[in-house]
């Protein structure tokens, strides 16, 4: 891996660890449960690309079947949170 | 599995791209989350993830692609999966945060007239029946 690939991904890398802060900043001090469960959304994605990126740098398959599970369970999850506000139940 | 890959160094090309969108990608998720900081209303908000679930989304999918189909000399399509994945469900949760914000908001910020009215209320509903 030449030092271009290197400092890439650990440029990304630190690019998506401040993002997962700024989430991490609205799911924590959000004024309304909407906007928690906007940033919960956020936080899952960042983690995503986070695993598809950790991927890349150990090149290594595992990752990737890491992010798709995360990606399925963070979009039951936040939906579920977000029908649940929007009805008083998740399933009628 | 792992005997498939070539452990060598890959071509300068490849791993010019790969960095670039893995660069790309994480730069618009990271403008996408500051966003979600520094906007002021929620409705405003609800716009800025959309950028790293989009943009981010098939950047990094699309460095994954080239990273993988060159390491492995065959072409690595998986990782599609996951960027229509996100395409396909992202706008569910969205439409149903801003439902719900929508109807809190109709209830507390009344007089306001900021929020759109209910569904019931749309004028193509109260016409009468035609004869």
């Amino acid at each position: 891996m030449t030092p271009v690939l290197f400092w890439s991904l650990k440029l990304a890398l630190l690019l998506l660890a401040v993002a997962m802060l700024c989430a991490l900043y609205r799911l924590l001090a959000g004024p309304a449960a909407q906007d928690r469960i906007t940033a919960l959304d956020c936080l899952y994605i960042n983690g995503m690309l986070m695993m598809l990126v950790l991927g890349i740098n150990y090149s290594s398959n595992v990752y990737f079947e890491a992010a798709m599970l995360i990606a399925l369970f963070g979009f039951v999850g936040s939906t579920s949170l977000a029908k649940f506000l929007l009805r008083g139940e998740v399933i009628e | 599995m792992t005997e498939d890959f070539i452990m060598g160094p890959l071509p300068l090309w490849a791993e010019i791209v790969t960095g670039v969108f893995a660069v790309v990608g994480a730069a618009f998720a990271a403008i996408g989350s500051f966003g979600l900081v520094r906007l002021p209303t929620f409705f405003r908000r609800i716009h800025a993830p959309t950028l790293g679930a989009t943009v981010g989304v098939w950047s990094l999918t699309i460095a994954t692609i080239v990273y993988f189909s060159v390491q492995g000399h065959s072409l690595f399509l998986h990782a599609i999966l996951i960027a229509v994945f996100v395409a396909l469900t992202a706008p569910v949760t969205t439409i149903f945060l801003v439902r719900a914000r929508n109807s809190a908001a109709r209830t507390t910020d009344v007089g306001q007239k900021k929020v759109p009215p209910p569904s019931t209320s749309r004028p193509r509903d109260n016409q009468p029946p035609a004869a």
